[in-house]
């Protein structure tokens, strides 16, 4: 008889594939795919934001307001009012009859992308309720959560994180694994800091005491500086009246860089493009011996009194960072501000000690379930027990080149999925052997009762992966992270199992008893 | 080698009554414990929250690191041992999610090590929304649900091979629950309608021994949460998975008796003693109902005594439902469906 046969080297051929898959993991040999190791068992961060990117809208409305406030006056319009509502309109009242039409040609003019309605006419003026159209709405969103994915993406590359995955899930949200953070209240900090750096100047026409008991003057609003006492270490906040309209933003940036001052305190100096240079010209130049507030993310760093016409574009932040907190506003303000507030809604962190532990308490597990399971098989069904383990370790070395092959992930519940598939891996052959068994005590030869033991357990071996398989399907399609590391394993070893029992094992006795003129089995 | 004898005859149907006694205080029991805990121990993955574990270099009072806990003036605060005692560590959890400043694990950090002058190492942290935790409930029981959808679909096909009657199952379940889902109905309540369409269904079809295998897959889901309860354990993703991979699973010792069954009602018995040809076939079937199990059994016992505390209740709840749904598929699946063949 032949021993070369198909059967033979298609086994042999997958062998021989799942074990060129698995090299790389362990010596650094050709194809350099290694399983990869999940979150919890490197340890790292992974990260849910919701960007709030309905602030994105708001703050396009808000500019539009402000352009049309602007227009109304150039053409000479009079109006009652423009202001921003909470449902995303904007309400503009206008003296009389007389200013609709110009109202209505700016406009369609110039805002194009603002529905207008038929006004409501009342004794005291009109009333036009503005607002953007559905899809314009929902493109401002989605742009705000690509643009705030690139920001995001560009401050972990400068932050030095190896191999992140950064990716947009769903509408709203940004997705981050960042494997073998070893800082990641830090790392959190940088991520989440909008960065929204802008120039107001102080309102010293009114006072601040004033606006604090009753409401700030109209266009101002009021905003805190945290001022840190160094020697008790409290931290106090100092209100001020600042004007709303920003005459200057971090947009038009293009350098910020850690520096210190002559007292070795850490500060961020920055440098404008030439259009900034020449805005931030201008200011300073038109309001000589008043305060321009430095604001970022709506706190107040400084309030310096212009002394000068300052040229070149150069101001510095300060406010008494450490060296890291610099740093880190840096590269913020350098990859750019969040086009919205983001807001951390799910983390979880493993700590590089609690993932090895993990690692080395989940391979114990292993390998003791698959002493266990090895000496059982033997003990129990004698040599076929021992057909039965090399099965098994074939299934392991699949199920570990599968793994590779596919790139996937294996996590500390894909542990528990491989060591579980060692349990049910050799129900299978449990399977067989009973009904093996069973054909001999009808008085079958060895041939026919291994012949029948595999076709009458086939199906039923079938039917029973399958339910299992079911279950690991639908887990991988809803589940998350270390989820889907276990319903990837437990998939893989049921699709290995299969292979094994049914294929690998039936070849062994067959080539076995080709080979064996006796009649005898030891099982 | 050889445990179960072969010519081994235990009259399992005789002993039903027992069988069935035990599964009803088992129900009623976990149906006790989810009423008065007011439905499973959810998580912070479910009902949002933080969780923070702490490592300490060595011994410090849990009451101590509660101290320093209330001056943060948290939600719901718990301080718990991790593991085993000389690792000095410790789970806190807490149902305040929305960090404030943005770091509570920082903050949790350096309040505990200003009460028990011990600088805390913060193994892991995991914080969940309270949104996410909605979405991911959401999840978890549409994945239950359809699990239980394609295993239904394909058990009733493959037991009664009748793909076409299991098809206009499947198209009637999904129409029943398409048209509740428009109501708006919550999930919970959305499964048990599916799974009362599907008995019904069954039991008008008359699909036997589909039925069997569903209420048995019911029983064994429905005991383990139960046990969860009852023992004050969370309910957390990796406890879904085990009860999914539970659903799969318990199905073979069930598939492995009801092929025994099928085959020899092929050799024609008389409608009088299905009795003993059920008690036949699940002694035939015995040792390697048992066997599986065992084996299965085995591994999962070194994941729980060695896996380490992370893993430590999923392979909790495997071993319920290991030992559970091999109960089951002897008392609860071939009696139920002795039942309908005696009834029809």
């Amino acid at each position: 008889m032949k021993v070369f046969t198909f059967k033979r080297m298609l086994i042999l051929g997958i062998l021989v594939t799942a074990i060129v898959c698995l090299l790389p993991t362990f010596f650094n040999t050709w194809p350099h795919k290694t399983i990869n190791l999940g979150l919890d068992l490197q340890g790292g961060m992974h990260l849910v934001l919701e960007v709030q990117n309905e602030k994105a809208v708001e703050a396009e409305l808000e500019r539009s307001v402000h352009e049309l406030k602007k227009e109304l006056r150039d053409e000479g319009i009079k109006h009652l009012g423009i202001s921003r509502q909470k449902n995303n309109t904007i309400s503009a009242r206008l003296q009389g009859e007389e200013n609709k039409e110009g109202f209505e040609k700016i406009i369609s003019q110039e805002f194009s992308n603002l529905l207008i309605p038929s006004p409501v006419t009342a004794t005291d003026g009109v009333t036009y309720t503005l607002r953007l159209p559905d899809a314009e709405m929902d493109m401002i969103k989605k742009l705000a959560t690509e643009q705030a994915l690139e920001t995001i993406r560009n401050r972990i590359d400068e932050f030095g994180v190896s191999e992140p995955d950064i990716r947009i899930q769903g509408d709203n949200r940004i997705l981050l694994q960042l494997p073998g953070i070893t800082d990641p209240d830090r790392a959190k900090n940088l991520i989440g800091k909008t960065a929204q750096l802008t120039f107001q100047l102080v309102n010293d026409d009114a006072s601040v005491d004033n606006a604090l008991k009753t409401t700030p003057p109209v266009g101002t609003e009021i905003l805190y500086q945290n001022k840190m006492d160094p020697a008790t270490g409290n931290v106090t906040k100092i209100p001020f009246l600042v004007k709303k309209q920003v005459l200057l933003d971090g947009s038009l940036l293009i350098d910020a860089r850690i520096e210190f001052d002559q007292f070795q305190q850490a500060q961020v100096g920055i440098e404008f493009n030439r259009k900034g240079a020449r805005i931030f010209d201008r200011i300073t130049g038109q309001n000589i011996q008043k305060r321009l507030a430095i604001v970022l993310d709506k706190t107040v760093y400084s309030a310096p009194v212009i002394q000068d016409r300052i040229a070149g574009g150069k101001a510095r932040i300060t406010g008494r960072f450490t060296t890291e907190e610099a740093k880190d506003l840096a590269i913020a303000l350098r990859a750019g501000s969040l086009p919205a507030p983001v807001k951390i809604i799910e983390e979880r962190t493993v700590g590089p000690t609690l993932g090895a532990d993990s690692v080395r308490m989940g391979l114990l597990s292993m390998v003791a379930g698959g002493i266990l399971i090895i000496l059982f098989m033997i003990i129990y069904y004698k040599r076929a027990g021992l057909i039965a383990d090399l099965a098994l370790i074939v299934n392991i070395i699949l199920i570990g080149g599968g793994l590779a092959a596919f790139q996937a992930t294996l996590t500390l519940p894909g542990i528990a999925g491989i060591i579980l598939t060692i349990g049910m891996a050799v129900d299978a052959n449990v399977i067989i052997y009973e009904r093996i068994r069973e054909e001999l005590r009808f008085g079958k030869t060895a041939l026919a009762a291994v012949h029948g033991g595999f076709e009458k357990a086939t199906l039923t071996i079938l039917d029973a992966n399958v339910t299992t398989l079911i279950a690991a399907i639908v887990l991988f399609q809803f589940g998350t992270g270390p989820i889907k590391g276990f319903a990837v394993t437990l998939g893989l070893g049921i699709i290995a199992s299969l292979f094994t029992a049914l294929v690998l094992s039936k070849s062994i006795f067959d080539f076995i008893l080709q080979n064996k003129k006796s009649s005898t089995l030891s099982i | 080698m050889q445990l179960i004898k072969s010519d081994i005859n235990i009259d399992f149907l005789g002993k039903q009554k027992i069988g069935f006694a035990l599964s009803l205080i088992l129900i009623i029991v976990s149906m006790g414990s989810l009423i008065i805990h007011k439905g499973p121990n959810y998580g912070i993955d479910f009902v949002g929250g933080t969780l923070v574990q702490v490592k300490f270099s060595q011994n410090v009072a849990i009451s101590d690191i509660r101290k320093g806990l209330t001056q943060l003036g948290l939600k719901d605060v718990s301080v718990q041992d991790f593991g085993q005692a000389e690792d000095n560590e410790y789970l806190i959890r807490t149902s305040n999610s929305e960090t404030m400043e943005n770091n509570l694990a920082a903050s949790i950090a350096s309040s505990i090590k200003e009460s028990t002058g011990i600088a805390p190492n913060i193994r892991r942290v995991e914080m969940v929304g309270p949104q996410v935790g909605e979405d991911l409930k959401k999840k978890a029981l549409l994945a239950i649900f359809y699990s239980l959808l394609f295993i239904t679909i394909y058990i009733s096909g493959r037991f009664e091979l009748k793909w076409m009657l299991s098809g206009v199952t499947a198209g009637a379940l999904m129409t029943a629950v398409y048209f509740l889902s428009i109501f708006n109905v919550s999930m919970p309540f959305l499964i048990t309608a599916a799974l009362v369409i599907t008995l019904a269904l069954y039991w008008f079809l008359s699909l036997k021994f589909a039925m069997g295998a569903i209420v048995a897959l019911i029983h064994d889901v429905f005991i383990t949460v139960g046990i969860f309860s009852l023992l004050n354990l969370d309910f957390s993703l990796p406890i879904i998975a085990a009860l999914l991979t539970i659903i799969g699973y318990s199905l073979n010792d069930t598939i492995i008796v009801f092929d025994r069954i099928r085959e020899n009602i092929k050799g024609g018995q008389s409608k009088d003693l299905f009795t003993e040809l059920f008690n036949k076939s699940i002694n035939e079937t015995l040792s390697r109902t048992l066997l599986t199990s065992f084996t299965t059994l085995l591994v999962l016992f070194a994941l729980f005594f060695l896996g380490g505390e992370i893993i430590h209740n999923f392979a909790f709840a495997m071993i319920i439902g290991v030992i559970i749904g091999t109960y089951s598929s002897i008392f609860v699946a071939s009696p139920i469906v002795l039942a309908a063949h005696n009834r029809g």
